[in-house]
């Protein structure tokens, strides 16, 4: 039976997109936290740390997004691990996002001047101190444009969790699409609710871009 | 671990994945080729001095940068059809991959093309250059030489959203892992030989433009 593009319709949407914002906040802490690990080893005074993350940097930013998700989707079960989609997604989106902010984030660090770090060290501070209360600090600021950015991208990349089943807001939308047969209306329904997310996050990033260069 | 790997099934399939790399590869030329197209084009209307040309210029660039690629490839392959204009699936690959460029490449082309000062084309015609001389040494190469690490990695980029169009079975690499995958039930192993593949595509093709920038865009600033 064909439905009616209805208030349901229009609710089905909306629930996708708030599935759409946990999924992407979710996936921007988790990468966040491993992203914060990955800069600091990236930047690190040991070389093979180095190697290491920039190699894993390297392949995430060298392979589609969908096959990274697909990996996690079909490669937990082979070691072991049954997970809900939900969790696979998660996993797979941090994973992504670690990679790519650790990377924005060790630009950032590596923007701080050399002698802000060779001051701290004369002053006494350790690797921790000196990180958590002169080299992080600055380095967030600078990094702010290009995270912002990422965010967008990140946002937009969840809906690849939809190609794998995960019902988020292109799912909604594609489910809208097939009982209500009107899928103009469905897709640029959910094209109007990524927008709404996304535009007011391109404006900042370009706005701290024009702040954050008049400095430099 | 009970799994036993096995990559040995998709040996036989080798030509086939050959030849989807080759299909990926063909969408993502094409695609940014016109996609630098439509960008030049929208860079035009947005310097233009009819405001309504601006607002169209400005409204697709936004539309398109912050809405999904998946959402607008949908819009295109399953939305246009109910209003008369259906397209197979590569047609509408291509299209929805090229109106995507197109807007990353605006905004690519107008960075390049707002960092050369003005004094610099006054200075080229001051010391008697002809207009297309000016518009080659003065506007060309530096504008081409700001640009090009942005476009080159736009290409990369464009490479791996194609495995987004796998969605509405147009042929390529995602789709014919897809393909394989319900044949032969080995889907981790398929996925990772053609994420190898990708990952060796785009390693390949940086590798290449870095050597491009060494050759052609080298000389000192100063």
């Amino acid at each position: 039976m064909i439905r009616d593009f209805g208030l349901l319709e229009v609710l089905t949407i909306l629930q996708g997109m708030w599935t759409t914002l946990a999924l992407s906040a979710v996936a921007f802490v988790g990468g966040g936290v491993f992203g914060t690990l990955v800069a600091l080893a990236r930047t690190s005074a040991w070389k093979w740390l180095r190697v290491v993350t920039t190699a894993y940097i390297d392949f995430f930013q060298g392979t589609p997004m969908l096959m990274q998700l697909f990996l996690v989707y079909y490669g937990l079960p082979v070691f072991g691990f049954h997970v809900s989609a939900w969790t696979a997604v998660a996993i797979g989106l941090t994973f992504h996002a670690s990679a790519f902010l650790g990377e924005i984030w060790r630009g950032g660090i590596q923007a701080v001047p050399k002698g802000q770090s060779e001051a701290a060290s004369a002053l006494g501070l350790g690797y921790i101190d000196r990180m958590r209360d002169v080299i992080l600090p600055q380095a967030i600021k600078l990094s702010l444009a290009p995270t912002a950015g990422f965010l967008v991208q990140l946002i937009k990349g969840t809906s690849l969790a939809a190609i794998i089943g995960f019902v988020e807001l292109s799912r909604s939308a594609q489910i809208v699409a097939s009982t209500t047969y009107k899928p103009l209306i469905a897709y640029g329904l959910a094209g109007a609710c990524y927008f709404a997310i996304c535009f007011p996050l391109s404006r900042a990033s370009a706005y701290y871009e024009r702040r954050f260069a008049l400095k430099t | 671990m009970t799994y036993k790997f096995d990559f040995g099934v998709l040996l036989p399939y080798w030509p086939q994945l050959l030849h989807a790399c080759l299909l990926t590869l063909w969408l993502a030329t094409t695609a940014v080729i016109c996609g630098f197209i439509i960008g030049i084009v929208t860079v035009v209307a947005r310097r233009s001095g009819l405001k309504f040309l601006r607002a169209i210029a400005l409204t697709y660039i936004e539309i398109i940068r912050n809405t999904p690629f998946l959402v607008q490839v949908f819009f295109i392959f399953f939305g246009l059809p109910t209003v008369g204009i259906s397209f197979t699936p590569w047609t509408a690959a291509f299209l929805a991959l090229s109106l995507n460029c197109g807007a990353f490449s605006a905004e690519i082309i107008r960075g390049g093309v707002d960092a050369i000062p003005r004094g610099q084309f006054e200075a080229g015609a001051a010391l008697g250059l002809t207009p297309l001389q000016v518009f080659r040494y003065i506007i060309l190469k530096p504008a081409l030489r700001i640009i090009y690490p942005a476009l080159s990695g736009q290409f990369v980029l464009a490479l791996l959203t194609t495995s987004i169009v796998s969605s509405i079975s147009a042929e390529e690499l995602t789709s014919t892992a897809q393909l394989l995958d319900s044949d032969l039930f080995r889907s981790f192993e398929i996925y990772i030989v053609a994420t190898l593949l990708y990952f060796a595509l785009s390693t390949i093709f940086s590798f290449i433009f870095k050597g491009i920038d060494r050759v052609f865009f080298s000389y000192p600033i100063k």
